[in-house]
């Protein structure tokens, strides 16, 4: 299915999902807990640097931004009113590094490759009553049926259009999710009658 | 060989299926009749997805009420509709599924899943996403998916139904090709014309059961 | 945990990333992101499946959306939506659900205005409760100011939980068990 992976090869395509994530968590906890526009500022430069060494052009970076302008705007407005234009920068700075840093992992790291890392973390969760091997059905069975679904919405838009409907959310989700409630008994009867142990 | 013995399905108050015995060895079976007459219900008895509400189910000495795991082993089945049936997002993910299930190892799934898949001239759409499939692909797919298990007796139910011509026939030729006992519910008389045996369901009890041509033609009168 | 209940678990995350495909309704021009039906997914996740089917249908959309999938209403996806303004808001959902699945397992005999009051309590309070200090803490704003942003959504969200309900019940009544 499509992410929003963009394929490559650089240093930080090749390094693990699990510490990409971890240094991303980390990252962000740093972002929070200091409070100096400076140190934002150079944060935010050091994380822009990245995506050249990600072989990924700055255009994609601004992309990750754009829809948050606006709200950007709002909360640089807001702070620089009641407050002052240092706490309004440092405020707008500080959630344009974190936006950065986190597509920087979701832009160099597959889809697949995250939930793979994610389930094999799972395994330490056993004792606590977690099944890996149930989670993996559940996330293949999802990505499975996201575009199954997807396509039933799109038909029901179209089948409500001719009634001038197509923009009601009840008339499109009620059929949505009764033909979501049919169609599940007839794939855990499948799944069940291909050996699947639950 | 499946035997029923008596066998009775009702959900609530509303009987399905009422006291049929029959035996089945015959290498192909066709089992028709009108919508709601309980030859689904029928199907989905003989691998165990229902169950007997009184008398039993027996397929090669195994009884569906105790022994439902190695009967679903035994039995596969294809649904009507393969967006059902196909579980995984990728197409040799999917044909993995079942083989997984049932503990094969990496080099038998990588093996089957080659040869399945040149067999219907599909090979390149191994790494292919499932819903990008087109209607007769899917199919061919929820078939491979049940075939690489090497079921000893294949169940479909309606697998003709929501096919194109083009696509009925290229299916109708996989399944006559097919080595093992085929059970076939259908609402498609052209799929069945060469079959060993047909039966129609009506009412939920057998209104007729013998050889292709003369059955078909009481359920042609039957329905008119 | 049954087949069944993993399949439903799995059916309405993707139910919640196709609510997504709906089209928002923009109320304020540019200034403030659009409504979108997209957490009517956890509305009725939870007051369809119950509490913990509910919660792990929302938690399964959540974990796609943060591993990189464009789920999210508007094509977006990534840790990066995760931390961001509405962050608060997301990752309320599973619990919002799993609220909305517990009022509702405990009373069953609840008539239509009691279910809607159940809804609104996980899907707007709980949401909001979460989602509001959150926005203030990432913009830095104080609640008061993210409070009076959020009011604005208000009335979309109870619209919401009058449709959720009436797709609930009407699910429920044709499908006693769930």
């Amino acid at each position: 299915m499509l992410d929003l992976y963009s394929p490559g090869t650089s240093v930080l395509h090749r390094l693990s999902p699990g510490v990409k994530m971890l240094s991303m968590a980390l990252g962000a906890t740093l972002l929070f807990l200091n409070q100096s526009l400076l140190i934002t500022a150079a944060a935010t430069l050091g994380i822009l640097a990245l995506y050249p060494v990600a072989r990924l052009p700055l255009t994609k970076a601004a992309a990750q931004l754009r829809p948050l302008l606006v709200i950007f705007a709002l909360f640089f407005a807001v702070q620089w009113y009641f407050e002052s234009l240092t706490l309004a920068a440092y405020v707008v700075l500080r959630l344009a590094a974190l936006i950065l840093l986190a597509s920087l992992v979701t832009l160099t790291t597959r889809s697949s490759d995250m939930i793979d890392t994610m389930t094999r973390g799972l395994r330490h969760l056993k004792p606590l009553g977690v099944h890996p091997e149930k989670v993996s059905l559940a996330i293949s069975l999802a990505l499975r049926f996201i575009p199954v679904l997807a396509q039933i919405t799109t038909e029901v838009r179209e089948a409500q259009k001719v009634r001038g409907l197509e923009r009601s959310v009840i008339a499109v989700a009620m059929p949505m999710a009764i033909r979501a409630i049919k169609i599940a008994d007839d794939i855990s009867d499948a799944i069940d009658s291909r050996g699947y142990r639950s | 060989m499946i035997t029923l013995n008596n066998v009775s399905v009702s959900f609530g108050e509303r009987v399905v299926l009422n006291s049929l015995s029959l035996t089945l060895t015959e290498r192909r079976i066709a089992v028709i009749g009108a919508n709601g007459s309980g030859k689904s219900t029928f199907a989905r008895l003989l691998n165990g997805l229902a169950l007997p509400t009184s008398g039993e189910v027996i397929v090669d000495g195994l009884n569906s009420a105790k022994k439902g795991r190695e009967l679903r082993r035994k039995v596969g089945f294809v649904f009507q509709n393969p967006d059902n049936q196909i579980v995984m997002p990728v197409v040799e993910e999917d044909l993995a599924f079942g083989m997984k299930n049932l503990g094969f190892s990496k080099d038998d799934i990588a093996a089957k899943t080659d040869e399945i898949l040149a067999r219907y001239n599909m090979s390149d759409l191994r790494e292919h996403p499932a819903h990008l499939l087109s209607g007769g692909q899917k199919q061919l797919i929820a078939i491979s998916g049940v075939l690489v298990m090497d079921p000893a007796i294949v169940v479909m139910d309606e697998p003709t139904t929501l096919l194109d011509l083009r696509n009925k026939r290229r299916v109708a030729r996989a399944v006559a090709a097919l080595p093992q006992m085929v059970i076939t519910v259908t609402h498609d008389l052209d799929l069945i014309t060469d079959y060993d045996r047909v039966i129609v369901i009506d009412d939920g009890g057998v209104f007729a059961d013998g050889p292709p041509a003369e059955v078909i033609a009481a359920y042609q009168e039957l329905m008119a | 945990m049954t087949t069944k209940d993993i399949v439903y678990i799995a059916l309405f995350a993707a139910l919640t990333a196709a609510l997504g495909l709906m089209p928002p309704i923009h109320f304020a021009g540019a200034a403030l992101p659009p409504i979108t039906a997209q957490s009517l997914g956890v509305m009725l996740a939870g007051a369809v499946l119950g509490a913990k089917r509910g919660g792990f249908a929302l938690l399964l959309f959540i974990a796609l959306v943060a591993v990189g999938l464009p789920l999210l209403s508007g094509g977006r996806g990534g840790f990066g939506v995760l931390l961001g303004t509405s962050g608060g808001f997301l990752l309320a959902w599973p619990f919002c659900a799993a609220l909305i699945g517990y009022l509702i397992e405990n009373d069953s005999a609840a008539g239509p205005v009691k279910t809607g009051v159940y809804v609104a309590l996980g899907g707007i309070a709980l949401m909001y409760a979460a989602g509001i200090p959150w926005m203030a803490f990432i913009g830095k704003l104080g609640l008061g100011k993210s409070l009076s942003i959020m009011v604005a959504y208000v009335p979309g969200d109870l619209v919401k939980v009058v449709l959720a309900t009436l797709i609930a019940r009407g699910l429920r009544r044709a499908y006693p068990n769930l």
